[in-house]
């Protein structure tokens, strides 16, 4: 059964102004997040990607659907219930969200105080949660004397800190620069692969979803689009709309403004082949073109690697006849995708 | 100068008469600011325990009495403090009139100063399954101690600049002492003693206060 199951998920904020329609921020969303799965909600801004998670902790209360975690419904549980179910389920944010007249020992003592837990319980719990972060040295620190990176670490002991299930992580590494992004994203694995905590990570950052995700849903205006294996939704995105947001965090796929220049500056024909994990090798394409007698050249490319499967695009300048070429590129399509781009 | 030393017990007198004043007036004063200024932050709308009928109450009463002047205000209140108190005139009626404006003052600046605290930090708390009035105790009004501090300074030392109408009610203070001792009877050098020891206490407090902040803010 899924850790968290949302079936038919509206949420509706009044309209700004009286007698206008009101505000669809989630759209009739159906989504089931397995235990033990990373799960990365990706889209633009304002897709709804947000509020989405804030309806999971009922932060934000749905309008319409039902949204069941750990079996339990919460969209009819009273707020006295609806605190406690929140002690098992962390979160974590763009901005760290630390209490900054606290220490690093206190704000991760915090849920924990909530909880009732008693004091001595609390002391070895933070003790425990400071090494595992590698923060021991900074428990009498106060947030603003930290970097980025040790916040969100701080961030992360503190949701952990009451040993939830389930952790929300809005943006997380979205403040955070390249080298603690990477940093705080091995971190969260380790969540997940030692405490077997299910994690669901949004982010528009194509990077968070390669590095940890399992699943992923992609989200546009209030819907989920396209849901799957990150593999399958990334290197073979099926919705219009997803194929337009993968290619602007894919690499590989050239712009429209990207195909204009490659128009002026190459003659002949220009392809774009798209490879995935196990289909083809690519030494095979070129064996064929080259066979043909056909001159190529490699003009725009780049190959994902995600979870240790790989799938790319390169796009070739090819000239030669056209019966040729026609006939190879018949050939090549057979076994791989391939597209004319001009 | 003679008349100065003449007037020495008196001028003591007057200000211990400001710092009762004074002092009790931001005890009584300040409490009631204290919760005024809760119960506007909490009600307010998208607030912890939104409510828009207390939140408009609150606010109406406040803008109506607010922007009375503090001279006519007294007089104003006269009959209800005498309900409330037994007297119109004298320091206690001063206390009663000044604690009933300064904790509208007040309210509004504890209300100010706790809007500061970011909604991402209320989030946080609410994330980890704290109560309202949990959030308020434990994360919003620690957050908000800094500025509080010296919202608190702020009004001590306009609450030190109140006291000097006390005389028209019949209260004493360190202002009146200096309106019928000094100004009245041409004495100059009475009137800028009292002016001198009020810059003194108003330095000292204002010196405290930025103190007590930055232990706080740690800064």
């Amino acid at each position: 059964m899924a850790l968290v199951a949302l079936k038919n998920v509206t949420k509706t904020y009044a309209a700004p102004e009286k007698g206008g329609a009101p505000i669809v921020a989630i759209d009739d969303v159906t989504l089931d997040v397995e235990a033990g799965d990373v799960y990365g909600i990706i889209g633009y801004s304002g897709a709804g990607k947000s509020t989405l998670v804030r309806l999971v902790n009922a932060l934000e209360p749905a309008t319409s659907g039902s949204i069941e975690v750990d079996g339990r419904e919460i969209t009819s549980m009273p707020e006295r219930e609806l605190r406690n179910m929140r002690l098992g389920i962390g979160m974590i944010f763009q901005q760290f969200n630390l209490f900054t007249s606290k220490t690093v020992w206190h704000n991760i003592a915090y849920p924990l105080t909530v909880a009732g837990r008693p004091k001595a319980e609390i002391a070895a719990r933070v003790g425990e949660l400071l090494d595992f972060v590698g923060l021991a040295g900074k428990a009498r620190s106060f947030p603003d004397q930290l970097s980025g990176g040790q916040k969100q670490r701080v961030g992360i002991a503190r949701a952990l800190a009451t040993s939830p299930r389930l952790l929300l992580a809005d943006e997380a590494t979205s403040a955070l620069d390249p080298e603690t992004t990477q940093e705080v994203l091995a971190l969260l694995k380790r969540v997940n692969r030692e405490f077997g905590v299910t994690i669901i990570v949004i982010t528009h950052e194509m990077d968070v979803i390669q590095s940890i995700a399992t699943k992923v849903a992609v989200m546009d205006g209030g819907r989920v689009i396209e849901h799957g294996d990150v593999f399958d939704v990334f290197s073979n995105p099926q919705n219009p709309s997803s194929q337009r947001f993968v290619a602007t965090v894919v690499k590989g796929i050239p712009s429209p403004a990207e195909l204009a220049v490659l128009r002026e500056r190459h003659v002949g024909r220009i392809v774009t082949i798209s490879f995935r994990d196990g289909d083809v090798s690519q030494a095979s394409v070129f064996l064929e073109l080259a066979n043909a007698g056909l001159e190529f050249e490699l003009v725009y490319g780049g190959i994902n690697d995600i979870q240790g499967r790989a799938f790319g695009h390169l796009t070739l300048a090819i000239r030669g006849a056209d019966a040729a070429t026609d006939a190879a590129l018949a050939r090549i399509a057979d076994r791989v995708d391939v597209t004319e781009v001009s | 100068m003679d008349r100065l030393f003449e007037l020495q017990d008196e001028f003591w007198v007057a200000a211990v008469e400001t710092l009762y004043m004074v002092g009790l007036t931001l005890l009584i004063g300040g409490l009631a600011g204290l919760l005024i200024g809760i119960a506007l932050y909490t009600t307010r709308p998208g607030s912890l325990l939104s409510n828009r009928v207390v939140f408009t109450v609150l606010n109406v009463v406040i803008n109506f009495f607010r922007p009375i002047p503090f001279i006519i205000f007294i007089a104003a209140v006269q009959p209800l403090s005498r309900l409330v108190i037994g007297t119109g005139i004298g320091n206690n009626a001063l206390i009663f009139a000044l604690s009933l404006a300064a904790s509208f003052a007040i309210g509004r600046i504890v209300e100010q100063n706790l809007l500061t605290v970011s909604p991402g930090v209320i989030e946080a708390a609410r994330s980890m399954g704290a109560a309202p009035l949990r959030i308020l105790r434990t994360v919003v009004i620690p957050e908000a101690l800094g500025p509080l501090i010296l919202g608190y300074t702020f009004i001590l030392v306009a609450l030190v600049d109140m006291t000097a109408v006390a005389g028209f009610i019949g209260g004493g203070g360190l202002g009146n002492f200096a309106l019928v001792y000094g100004y009245r009877q041409f004495e100059p050098a009475v009137t800028w003693a009292a002016v001198l020891l009020i810059v003194v206490l108003v330095q000292v407090v204002q010196f405290f206060g930025n103190w007590l902040a930055r232990k706080v803010l740690r800064r």
